[in-house]
């Protein structure tokens, strides 16, 4: 718990950027997880994203369920508003929210038993419905707030500290995404910082739903060697489809890219995607292609991570419900109110 | 030719503008929309009408009925027996026609021979062979069938005296746009008039005659009304899951949406409208978008109210705006689902687990519906908590008579402490749950507003004045009495409860939503008896001090309510430390309307026994 204060000192020399803000104003609370967490990994992952890309923080809404994933929205952008509704309901939340204002960033937490168990019902549905939205689940195969159960990512055969065994198939999230429609899917591990943070800064910049499965090892309860969420299971087993490069829109695109040998996407707000090494030959946009990869390399025993499937075609969900420009929270009385004129014509309806 | 097969058992005494006249039909046969037309008919004459819909958990094939109360009185709600019985169901003809009045009259189809049990030597019967009119007249099978029920509308017509002129008006309205279908329809409303005219002594003794008692009144059903007061409310979104009896309450919003609410120049919708895939996410999006700023709301019933319990715990702990009609149907579980009920009262008023507390809202009439809806948005936004709207299926799926709607165009939504980017410039410590005006509501902020200031955590775990997690049982215990000290301020916000009073001191009593039906004729009988009953409607929970009051100042209290276990008397019990012995329960848990009757005869009997104790004990 956060009994200690964060100190608010600020080395004079920490780097600002576009809006004036150092990494600091994108911190959140001291955190309250055990040391050496993957969780941890994924708020700094966060909060260096943010920072770099210049997100006015209190633009961002952070909405999570209930467990040691739903924590992590304390320890990242404490300028923006949280909500750490119920278990397994964070999509429901984050859709009605996303409704109510659609000028924000939404950030959804969630973990393996918030999103594969409990709510996997709401998972399926957001990504139906398009939310505009970045939505991670940090996943470690198990439920760590209560000491250790094994969750139902956990591989077949993978084995708690405590030696309970999987005995049935896990739920992969990132093909269920793919299968499901949603338009941004990844998968990284919280110990990969340089491939996380770039997914982590498209995945804020997509239009649409982005997904990250973001590996992340519970060091108290699952991180033995018999675990296939654990540090070592996941850097051994590890395939990545190369580095990534986010260059947000407003940046001239730099040189240090040498043109013609990476791959590149360029999202609606003219952001780029740079793709390095393996990923440069990997087609992101094709579904059944990316979930081949993904189910080509499980069956090796491994983990494919980076960015594995991308669709800048589909229209969101206020696309699709046609909604007006101005966000709904913003609508004054007289948008709204009909007058009792009207009511008058309408009661001569019922005569 | 056949003719009225008179009783001379029984002499029918005539009546006017005072009968109930039931149809009983098979679902799916297109019934509805005719019997809706001969209701409205009376209406459109001038003349007060209740229909009541008694309809199965089923699309094609199972018993409905349609039971229609005229009343020159404006007694308004149910009353057993039926002088009239359309009996066009062949599964339930037996108990139709044993529920006929002595003297009553049974209008049947004679395409088939009525079977020698079901005549009743104290019943008139009114063959008319609609299958074989219908065979003659019209050459479509479907038309075959739906017209059989215009035709004895247009029988009836000719039988009680309806305004035929009245009836080809509603068919030209109903069919504005489809002219093909208006005159094949007034040819089957002429076809039962005719037969009817030609066979029987037309006018019977039920007979209506023109009043002038409807002309400021609409006829509207509850759920069509509280969809347009979320409208007028300023409701932006609806996130639900369909079921009966609540979907048409979304179903209205929608409707009057697509119509009132698409901005002129762009053709956008200022409005969504989100089919959840369950009712936990249905609220879960309501209270997200409360959360951010939009008015939102859901609608569902007891099963889908059950499984938001969990977060109606969390609105009302970390204090979001959401508002929740729940059109009340017959519980527990499945129950019966397209039968009324008043079940739901402490399930709501004490919704999730642990200390809460829920604001209820119990209209009665669909104007009350459209007030209430409007309302329960300000409410809502003024307490930061949700309001639940207590509804049922008998106000909210059947048309009812109520005064017109009114809107006054001065009023603004009240949308509670929030503070502005301005507002939070100025401010030094900002935290989201302190009090600083001592009346419990503390001030909130939408994401987005300020740079710098005004952002929060929101969580159901235990929390700090501000905002922050906290496990310190003492900081818990100050949150926990702030917000009852909250509940203590909404009753400054909540509509007071309606008094009638003679000022007896001897009887009460005290009843909410769709029992309001049946009390002004209870009070009426009893009067004529020289029985003088004060009584309280009550509008909303928690209970104004009024109400304590009322019970402390009577003998003895009815509590009329519609559920088995006295909900609404615990709650009196719990709430207002009212006395036991004090309160007399008067339940009706059918299914179906409390009648007058009912309490009436329930209300003598507790007389009666009383003054037999006290003869005893003299």
């Amino acid at each position: 718990m956060s009994y200690i204060r964060k100190p608010k000192f600020q080395h004079p020399d920490l780097q600002t950027n576009d809006l004036g803000f150092t990494r600091r104003d994108y911190e959140g609370t001291l955190t309250t997880l055990c040391g050496g967490c993957g969780h941890d990994s994924i708020s700094a992952a966060i909060i260096q994203a943010a920072a770099e890309m210049s997100l006015e923080p209190h633009k961002v809404a952070k909405i999570s369920g209930i467990g040691c994933s739903s924590k992590i929205p304390s320890y990242f952008l404490s300028k923006s508003h949280g909500f750490n509704s119920v278990h397994g309901r964070m999509p429901s939340v984050a859709t009605g929210a996303n409704l109510a204002n659609k000028n924000l960033h939404y950030v959804g937490i969630s973990g393996d038993g918030d999103s594969a168990s409990i709510g996997l019902g709401q998972f399926c549905h957001i990504v139906r419905r398009r939310i505009n939205m970045l939505y991670i689940v940090a996943n470690n195969g198990t439920y760590g707030l209560t000491k250790g159960q094994l969750s139902a990512t956990a591989d077949l055969g993978s084995k708690t500290k405590a030696g309970d065994e999987s005995l049935y198939d896990n739920i992969d999230m990132a093909t269920l995404a793919i299968e499901l429609g949603a338009s941004f899917v990844a998968r990284s591990f919280s110990g990969d910082k340089q491939q996380l943070i770039p997914l982590i800064q498209a995945g804020l910049t997509h239009k649409g739903f982005a997904f990250i499965d973001v590996v992340s090892p519970c060091v108290t309860f699952n991180n033995t060697d018999l675990s296939t969420h654990g540090y070592k299971n996941t850097w051994e087993n590890y395939v990545s489809l190369g580095q990534i490069d986010f260059v947000p829109m407003r940046k001239e695109i730099t040189t240090s890219y040498a043109a013609g040998k990476d791959k590149e996407i360029t999202l609606h707000d003219g952001s780029v995607i740079h793709l390095h090494k393996a990923g440069k030959n990997y087609d992101p946009s094709n579904k059944e292609n990316a979930i081949h990869h993904i189910n080509t390399h499980k069956n090796n025993g491994e983990i494919a991570t980076g960015l594995l499937y991308i669709n800048q075609s589909n229209s969101d969900f206020h696309e699709l419900q046609d909604t007006v420009d101005k966000s709904f929270n913003e609508l004054s009385f007289h948008d709204l109110c009909p007058g009792n004129e009207t009511l008058q014509e309408i009661n001569h309806t019922f005569k | 030719m056949p003719e009225l097969v008179t009783s001379t058992k029984v002499n029918t005494l005539p009546k006017i503008n005072d009968f109930v006249i039931k149809f009983a039909n098979v679902n799916g046969s297109g019934s509805a929309s005719a019997n809706n037309m001969f209701a409205k008919a009376i209406f459109r004459m001038g003349i007060p009408v209740s229909p009541h819909n008694i309809f199965p958990s089923n699309i094609q094939g199972l018993p409905t009925w349609y039971e229609v109360r005229v009343s020159d009185n404006n007694y308004l709600g149910r009353r057993e027996g039926v002088d009239l019985m359309v009996a066009m169901n062949e599964q339930t003809i037996d108990s139709d026609i044993n529920s006929i009045v002595s003297g009553g009259f049974a209008l049947y189809d004679s395409s088939k021979p009525l079977s020698d049990k079901l005549i009743r030597d104290d019943v008139h019967y009114l063959p008319i062979p609609l299958k074989d009119i219908c065979l003659t007249e019209f050459d479509k099978p479907s038309q075959r069938q739906l017209f059989k029920n215009i035709v004895y509308v247009g029988a009836l017509a000719a039988f009680i005296n309806i305004d035929f002129k009245v009836l080809t008006d509603m068919v030209s309205d109903q069919f504005r746009g489809k002219e093909k279908l208006i005159l094949p329809n007034i040819h089957a409303l002429e076809l039962g008039h005719q037969y009817a005219s030609e066979n029987f002594k037309c006018p019977l003794p039920l007979t209506l005659e023109k009043r002038n008692l409807t002309s400021d009144k609409i006829l509207m059903d509850g759920n069509t009304a509280i969809g347009l007061g979320c409208v007028y409310g300023g409701a932006t979104i609806a996130s639900w899951y369909p079921l009966t009896p609540s979907t048409s309450v979304v179903d209205a919003f929608d409707k009057y949406c697509k119509r009132l609410r698409r901005d002129p120049g762009s053709g956008k919708n200022k409005y969504s409208v989100v089919q959840a895939e369950d009712e936990l996410s249905a609220i879960g999006m309501a209270i997200g978008a409360g959360w951010n700023g939009a008015r939102a709301f859901t609608a569902s019933s007891g099963p889908g109210v059950s499984l938001m319990q969990e977060f109606l715990g969390l609105a009302y702990f970390s204090e979001v705006p959401v508002v929740l009609f729940d059109i009340q149907r017959v519980g527990p579980s499945t129950g019966m689902p397209t039968r009324t009920q008043q079940g739901d009262l402490l399930t709501c008023a004490y919704a999730s687990h642990g200390d809460t507390k829920q604001i209820l809202l119990f209209p009665s009439t669909p104007k009350e519906c459209f007030e209430f809806a409007a309302d329960s948005f300000d409410i809502a936004d003024r307490l930061q908590t949700p309001v639940i709207v207590l509804s049922d299926l008998e106000l909210g799926m059947n048309e009812q008579i109520c005064d017109h709607l009114n809107w006054d165009d001065q009023r603004r939504y009240d949308r509670g402490k929030v503070l502005s980017e301005e507002q939070l410039s100025e401010i030094e410590n900002y935290g989201r749950y302190q009090d600083i005006d001592g009346d419990g509501i503390p001030y909130r902020t939408y994401p987005g507003t300020h740079p710098s200031k005004g952002s929060y955590f929101t969580r159901g775990s235990s929390h700090d004045a501000n905002a922050a997690y906290t496990e310190n049982g003492d900081i818990y215990a100050e949150i926990m009495d702030r917000i009852s000290l909250k509940f203590k301020t909404a009753l400054d916000y909540l509509p007071e409860p309606e008094i009638s009073s003679f000022n007896s001191h001897k009887l009460g009593l005290i009843y909410l939503g769709t029992t309001t039906s049946a009390i002004q004729e209870t009070l009426d009988k009893l009067l004529k008896q020289g029985i003088h009953v004060d009584t309280m409607r009550l509008k909303a929970f928690p209970f104004h001090k009024s109400v304590k009051d009322f019970i402390n100042d009577h003998e003895l209290v009815y509590v009329v309510e519609q559920n088995r276990d006295a909900q609404l008397k615990s709650l009196l019990k719990i709430e207002c430390n009212a006395n036991e012995e004090q309160m007399y329960s008067i339940l009706s848990y059918n299914g179906v309307l409390i009648t007058a009757q009912q309490i009436e005869q329930e209300i003598l009997c507790s007389l009666s026994s009383t003054e037999k104790t006290e003869d005893v004990s003299a």
